[in-house]
């Protein structure tokens, strides 16, 4: 294993790191959504990068082919799409009804707020 | 005896058919009654299921037939059963109670939606207890919790919708974490399945890529579980919420994680990977005890007597780590006992505290003063369920302290033992605050004189209460199935 063949790898972590540091950094409540959706899109590189093999084709048994790369880990990949879009969705929603309850998108407002109702 | 073969999956089935159907429904009770049948049905399949497991059998179902390690299995031992059990057992009890409570707090327009999203969010946790597929757990994982975020946003107070995304942001973060490692462990072995994951990890046990899935999985399970310090999402999630979702989810969501937990750390992981080669046992023993003391402390200083029950379930959450850290059979029987006995202790008094919600317009230990006078029934169940909390003898929450205490006594750690003495103190006091205001103060001016809850929330509430102080005098039931799955774990990977 050479640098470059690891490269899928150190642009898994890059995205991880990068998104949790938009999570923990912003306080508006999109960004941090934005943060945990570059958080959850490194996922899926971990998963489909290491299924692809140089040279290997779909898995469908023919003549001359003998190298298939592995279907798994895009089907696994599929359905953890799903669940980000409907995180992402959720989230969404739950910002537009904030938005309506307390006038802002910004978390200290939001805690402000709170601070001096009670 | 066709229909005894699909029970592992019929558990799920059920509950994730009734969703869609409560949607279709809409209006009037049918919603109600798919959601409560479904439970039902889930908690009848589950007894049948834990008596089938008790002696030893493992119940396998191979999802349309592909056999594992392809084809997605589920799988029934002791353990699961005895989590199916809980789980269904309190969504059972919780369906009927929710009718009436959430007539006080959730539109109508919206019931429906409430039943189906309960339903899904069941079928999600016994997903997830039921599977043997890692990246399946996963997905059930998401299912549940998705549907957990939308009920807390339910809540009638705004600062519900801030709680709901809060619990959004770390619990996805901590599912993210939970497949990372799953996806580290599958590049390391090839397979899904549990079983046949543990067999192959036995190669590659200590390459580095193994101890970071480790890692991942321990951190992401531990936010879910809200492990101290990764718990700050609980208190505001479960203060703001409706009363009858406060109530399933801190019976069953951190309890269905911690299963997880074990199950990777006893089933996949195997003990001597996990307690021997890292520190981790005596990091778990040191948050456990940060828990115990820090939770159980500041619960003692809030003024609202539903976030403080939410505080003390952080510090219980870590008696069932502490019993997890002690790697021996004891120890894990305690946590095991613990989880079972404290989640039907506090969905018990979350309920109860729903109805007095209902009569009183408030949790705020302020509007609770004088219950003891307007409300005694509820108030004394309260009580019970605190005295539960604190580890009285009677109670189911003696039994679970009493196997720890054991456990500790065993590894010789005799200063533990004050450790947990000591922070059952803690327990007495914030318990106290109740007593003194339901006890010792006048009601306030604006309260009915004399109004118990109705019966539809006090019937279920004091069947939890019940069942708390029967699994406090019998516990071949709880300790017998716990500590069968404890030797069954422990036994396996020796």
């Amino acid at each position: 294993m050479n640098a470059a063949s690891q490269f899928s790898y150190w642009a898994t972590i890059g995205l991880m790191v990068a998104g949790l540091f938009i999570v923990m950094a912003r306080a508006n409540l999109i960004k941090k959504l934005v943060g945990l959706a570059i958080f959850q899109t490194s996922i899926y590189l971990l998963y489909i990068a290491p299924g692809k093999l140089i040279g290997g084709t779909a898995p469908i048994i023919a003549d001359g082919f003998s190298i298939y790369s592995n279907p798994l880990p895009h089907v696994l990949i599929l359905t953890a799409i799903v669940v980000g879009i409907a995180v992402l969705a959720l989230g969404l929603a739950l910002v537009v009804r904030i938005r309506e309850a307390y006038d802002s998108i910004e978390e200290d407002e939001i805690l402000a707020a709170e601070e001096r109702q009670h | 005896m066709s229909i005894a073969l699909h029970m592992p999956v019929l558990q799920v089935v059920v509950p994730l058919l009734s969703a869609p159907l409560a949607v279709l429904a809409r209006r009037g009770s049918l919603p109600f009654m798919f959601a409560t049948t479904a439970a039902w049905c889930a908690f009848a399949t589950s007894i049948a299921l834990w008596m089938e497991v008790q002696h030893g059998a493992v119940l396998s179902y191979f999802i349309g037939s592909w056999p594992a390690p392809w084809g997605i299995e589920y799988r029934v031992d002791r353990l699961s059963a005895l989590v199916l059990l809980l789980v269904s057992g309190i969504a059972a009890v919780v369906l009927p109670y929710s009718r009436r409570s959430i007539e006080a707090e959730i539109p109508r327009e919206q019931h429906y939606l409430f039943y189906a999203l309960f339903s899904l969010c069941l079928a999600g946790l016994l997903g997830i207890t039921v599977t043997a597929d890692a990246f399946n757990i996963f997905v059930f994982l998401e299912i549940a919790s998705l549907s957990t975020y939308v009920m807390i946003a339910l809540g009638r107070d705004r600062r519900a919708l801030v709680a709901s995304y809060q619990y959004l942001v770390m619990g996805t973060i901590g599912a993210t974490f939970f497949v990372v490692g799953v996806g580290l462990l599958y590049l390391m072995t090839g397979t899904l399945n549990l079983p046949d994951m543990a067999e192959r990890l036995a190669a590659v046990r200590h390459t580095r890529p193994v101890l970071a899935a480790l890692a991942f999985i321990t951190v992401g399970l531990s936010l879910k579980l809200a492990l101290f310090p990764l718990h700050q999402w609980l208190p505001n999630a479960y203060t703001y919420a409706p009363s009858t979702v406060t109530a399933f989810l801190a019976g069953t969501a951190t309890k269905v994680s911690l299963y997880v937990l074990v199950r990777f750390y006893y089933s996949v992981f195997g003990e001597s990977l996990v307690f021997r080669q890292l520190p981790l046992p005596e990091l778990m023993l040191l948050l456990s005890l940060a828990a115990m003391f820090i939770a159980s402390g500041i619960a003692i200083f809030q003024q609202d007597f539903k976030k403080l029950l939410s505080w003390s379930s952080i510090g219980q959450i870590g008696y069932i780590t502490l019993g997890l850290s002690f790697d021996t059979v004891t120890g894990l029987t305690a946590s095991l006992v613990h989880l079972f006995n404290h989640a039907i202790t506090k969905c018990g008094l979350f309920l109860l505290l729903g109805g007095a919600v209902v009569v009183t317009g408030g949790s705020a230990l302020t509007r609770l003063a004088g219950l003891g006078r307007t409300m005694p029934l509820t108030s004394f169940g309260i009580v019970i369920g605190g005295l539960g909390l604190i580890g009285v003898p009677g109670t189911a929450g003696f039994v679970s302290k009493w196997y720890l205490v054991l456990a500790a006594l065993e590894r010789g750690e005799w200063w533990l033992v004050f450790a947990v003495l000591l922070s059952s103190l803690l327990a007495v006091v914030y318990v106290w605050r109740f007593v003194e205001m339901a006890y010792f103060r006048a009601p306030p001016s604006d309260m009915p004189p004399r109004r118990e809850a109705p019966a539809s929330l006090l019937i279920p509430a004091w069947l939890m209460i019940a069942a708390s102080v029967y699994f406090g005098l019998d516990t071949s039931v709880t300790v017998g199935s716990a500590s069968g799955a404890a030797e069954m774990l422990i036994g396996v990977k020796k």
